[in-house]
């Protein structure tokens, strides 16, 4: 990790501003809300990447049909993968480092921790806005790796994702702890999952029980950044690595994403 | 899988490999002396003595996913209270090690979130912290007193205890049990990695794999089955949680998580694993869990109820097929 601290500086440089996303609860849509925010960011005129450092379950290169390309090397490092020819999202994941996709990364501790530290140090992004930083549930080797790597250039903060239920908010809080014990500023929580309502009748059910995300945000004290409701369509582009925001403009959905991207960006360039 | 010191050099062969304390990057590393007398390879003492500790469970059943959310802990505590509401078992106490903790007359639960003091303390720890010595430090009144609700009686230094899960097999006393149900959390990493080699000396009946029925769940799902496969962990089947949705008011049913590559039936007829049930999405679990209720007992009329004992019944089933325990009584 001493060999790569140089690097980590120059390959970030030119970054603006580094978001992790993070939660305690696994399964509560934090790939999703990474990939929804990053393709609302890259619609409002900004240059992305997304670095997913969930070595077990690396969810993006899906989410983003990018399939499984080869990674290039350049002077600096690791080219990431870009989703488009403008380039203006940019994306870096151990899914494109593994030869079988059904091949478990079954990795103790340091290994984990090595691994990251080659991931956040030796992708070469160039120009970014944002980088948005998807992690694995928990507060782990991974989280830790993150954060020690990405000590000598700023992060921003992190976004919080939760689902409504008490079993969901009570891991973030744990998570909260975790930014507070390791200095991480908390951008805001973004519940997730929030209702669904029926297409057959209009009837919304709170399948995940309803209002943890607004109640957690009181307790802690942090910010509210909005609910996104449980909806198939964006399931289902998720699924296949459509552009949701493309496909789904008029939706109250994609309204609740795009209002979150732009508190956050506002924060972002605000501070 | 050897085992890869916190301290150990970037290109550790592992305590346990042949090269241990002889190869090149072995030079330097503080363990190397050590690694090189061979004492690495020596097994854990402690996988012998959780053998024996657990040779009085007779049936141990994981609960694994690769993927987190997908209904693990929900699934693994409707499996647990439905086996214990089988009223012909019976409930055994002994005196030694840590008391379990008993939500109903026999059914006994042990976890980290007993240990915590507050419901805002997070469990930061690496790797080895999670498995490895680990001293006692309290005593289980703490356990106790959070479920009477008074102040638990001592705080909890993370940092200074060592080995949970080792602690969690060796240590508690579970007495007789008919099933031990080991909730895990979702990937394959040190905590997958440690309940397997830690349960090596005893009869592990299998693994019962959760699944969501969206393709971005079953790739990572896929990489756990891959897991056991790997370190020869029988299968017991795979469980599709939260594969529909019946609207409460029009009664028409949406996928709201879509099989787009076939779901957890394609998944299994391709694996060759028995599909042990599709749970359909039902609010009244999510707020069940929340409240601590008993889902199954209280709403014995919804969808989910029917698919659990459906499911139940053929975990029973299987398990009684296989060889157990030899019985201590």
């Amino acid at each position: 990790m001493q060999a790569g601290a140089e690097d980590n500086y120059g390959n970030l440089a030119l970054v603006k501003h580094v978001v992790l996303v993070l939660s305690g609860k696994g399964g509560v849509g934090k790939s999703t809300i990474t990939t929804e925010l990053a393709l609302a960011f890259k619609h409002a005129g900004k240059k992305v990447g997304i670095l997913d450092v969930d070595l077990c379950g690396p969810s993006i290169p899906r989410m983003l049909c990018v399939g499984r390309p080869d990674v290039h090397q350049c002077d600096s490092g690791w080219v990431p993968v870009y989703t488009d020819a403008q380039k203006s999202l940019a994306l870096m994941s151990i899914g494109f480092l593994m030869e079988d996709p059904d091949e478990a990364v079954i990795w103790r501790g340091p290994k984990k921790t090595a691994m990251i530290a080659q991931l956040v140090s030796d992708v070469a992004w160039g120009e970014l806005d944002v980088l948005l930083v998807d992690t694995p549930p928990g507060t782990s080797d991974e989280h830790l790796a993150v954060l020690e790597n990405l000590r000598k250039h700023r992060v921003d903060g992190a976004v919080l994702v939760t689902t409504p239920q008490a079993v969901s908010t009570g891991d973030v809080r744990r998570e909260i702890t975790f930014c507070k014990k390791t200095g991480v500023r908390i951008l805001g929580i973004v519940e997730n999952m929030s209702g669904f309502v029926c297409p057959h009748c209009t009837e919304c059910t709170n399948i995940f029980s309803k209002g943890g995300g607004e109640e957690l945000a009181k307790l802690t004290g942090s910010v509210f950044l909005g609910s996104v409701p449980l909806d198939p369509l964006l399931s289902a582009s998720v699924e296949e690595g459509r552009d949701f925001a493309e496909s789904f403009p008029n939706s109250a959905t994609f309204s609740s994403i795009s209002s979150i991207s732009q508190v956050l960006l506002k924060s972002l360039e605000n501070d | 899988m050897s085992d890869t010191p916190d301290n150990a050099p970037k290109h550790c062969p592992g305590t346990a490999s042949e090269q241990a304390g002889k190869a090149a990057s072995c030079q330097g590393c503080p363990n190397q002396k050590l690694c090189a007398s061979g004492a690495g390879k020596n097994p854990d003492p402690a996988i012998g003595e959780i053998g024996e500790k657990l040779s009085s469970v007779k049936h141990k059943i994981l609960v694994l996913s690769g993927k987190g959310g997908v209904g693990k802990s929900t699934f693994s505590a409707q499996l647990a209270r439905a086996l214990a509401s089988d009223v012909t078992k019976e409930v055994h106490q002994s005196g030694n090690g840590w008391s379990p903790v008993y939500v109903e007359d026999n059914l006994a639960i042990m976890s980290i979130g007993f240990l915590l003091s507050s419901p805002d303390d997070a469990v930061i720890w690496r790797g080895p912290k999670k498995n490895g010595e680990f001293k006692r430090m309290y005593d289980f009144c703490v356990a106790s007193s959070r479920l009477s609700n008074t102040e638990p009686q001592c705080t909890f230094f993370p940092l200074l205890l060592l080995g949970m899960i080792k602690q969690f097999l060796r240590d508690v006393d579970w007495g007789e049990l008919d099933y031990l149900i080991v909730d895990t959390p979702p990937g394959t990493s040190d905590e997958h990695l440690s309940i397997v080699q830690y349960l090596s000396s005893t009869h592990v009946d299998g693994a019962v794999i959760i699944t969501t029925p969206q393709e971005v769940s079953m790739q990572d799902v896929r990489k756990e089955i891959r897991f056991c496969q790997k370190v020869k962990l029988p299968i017991i089947g795979v469980v599709e949680n939260m594969s529909s949705f019946v609207c409460p008011k029009c009664k028409n049913t949406s996928q709201i998580f879509p099989p787009t590559s076939g779901g957890a039936e394609k998944m299994c007829a391709d694996l060759n694993l028995t599909l042990l049930g599709k749970l359909p999405l039902d609010p009244r679990i999510a707020q069940s869990c929340d409240e601590g209720r008993p889902f199954l007992r209280e709403v014995p009329d919804s969808p989910a109820a029917e698919v659990y004992h459906t499911i139940v019944q053929s975990i029973r089933t299987y398990c009684s097929n296989r060889q157990t325990e030899p019985s201590t009584t």
